[in-house]
């Protein structure tokens, strides 16, 4: 029900700030659309913890601003890199731990790690990454885990 | 006033945003392998695309547009990654190794 009611009020502020139209008839037409697709997820039986992650909701924004300032910093270091060329890369490919065994977990690092330049996620098996990344730095970073430790923590909580 | 220095920060933003997807593009060319050349289109996807987007809400200025805006970064932060790991993944099954790993084992 919580994951339903979740579900319902993200669609209905996406409709409101997609239409931009507040005429009665409209914002009908909106809810019931809001309610229709309510009544397929759930009919599809897809509505859980993981399509609607409420869980992670509070402590989201204090990841999302860390993981914006790695973005940050690897792109500047990344690019600086890019204009040395190939002297300043030392390609290599590590093996982490994801120290999360949940499938919502794993991909929110996976997606992470993917999203800040110079590592990339080329696999995923049980529970470990395989990482690709473009320094021995950025390998050495990826693999003292503080990106996987970040995701466990927006997971469960202070741990 | 205000108006002229959201003007000149926009364009800023917008400026830096087009030369990281420059330096992108360029670093795609010169790096050796398909891999490192991944790295390189992702400060295109992530740097160059997060200034352009914010360069063009301060542009937008406060309301629904800017709203749209910022959805269509977090579409693109969650479903660009998502490509990117497509190809690499798709790469290393078909046994593309990294050019690193080739000379190592030589």
């Amino acid at each position: 029900m919580r994951y339903l009611l979740g579900l319902a009020t993200g669609l209905a502020v996406l409709w409101l700030l997609l239409s931009g139209h507040y005429a009665p008839l409209t914002m009908a037409l909106g809810a019931l659309s809001c309610v229709f697709v309510v009544w397929l997820c759930r009919r599809l039986g897809i509505v859980s913890h993981e399509s609607v992650p409420l869980h992670l909701l509070p402590r989201l924004p204090g990841y999302t601003l860390w993981l914006g300032l790695q973005i940050v910093r690897s792109n500047v270091d990344v690019a600086t890199r890019l204009l040395r060329g190939r002297a300043a890369i030392s390609p290599r490919t590590v093996i982490i731990d994801t120290r999360t065994h949940d499938p919502l977990g794993q991909a929110i690092l996976a997606n992470s790690i993917t999203l800040t330049p110079g590592t990339v996620t080329v696999g995923l098996e049980d529970n470990e990454a395989i990482v690709h990344a473009l320094t021995e730095d950025g390998a050495a970073d990826i693999e003292a885990g503080t990106m996987a430790r970040r995701v466990a923590r927006l997971e469960h909580g202070e741990s | 006033m205000l108006g002229l220095i959201a003007d000149i920060v926009s364009w800023l933003l917008i400026v830096t945003g087009a030369l990281a997807c420059v330096i992108s593009g360029y670093g795609m060319l010169r790096m050796p392998d398909l891999y490192s050349r991944i790295h390189a289109a992702s400060v295109a996807d992530t740097g160059g695309m997060l200034l352009i987007l914010i360069g063009l809400m301060f542009q937008a200025g406060l309301g629904l547009t800017t709203a749209k805006l910022v959805l269509i970064v977090v579409f693109l932060l969650i479903t660009s990654p998502t490509a990117t790991h497509a190809l690499a993944r798709a790469a290393r099954q078909d046994g593309v190794r990294p050019a690193s790993e080739k000379r190592a084992r030589r």
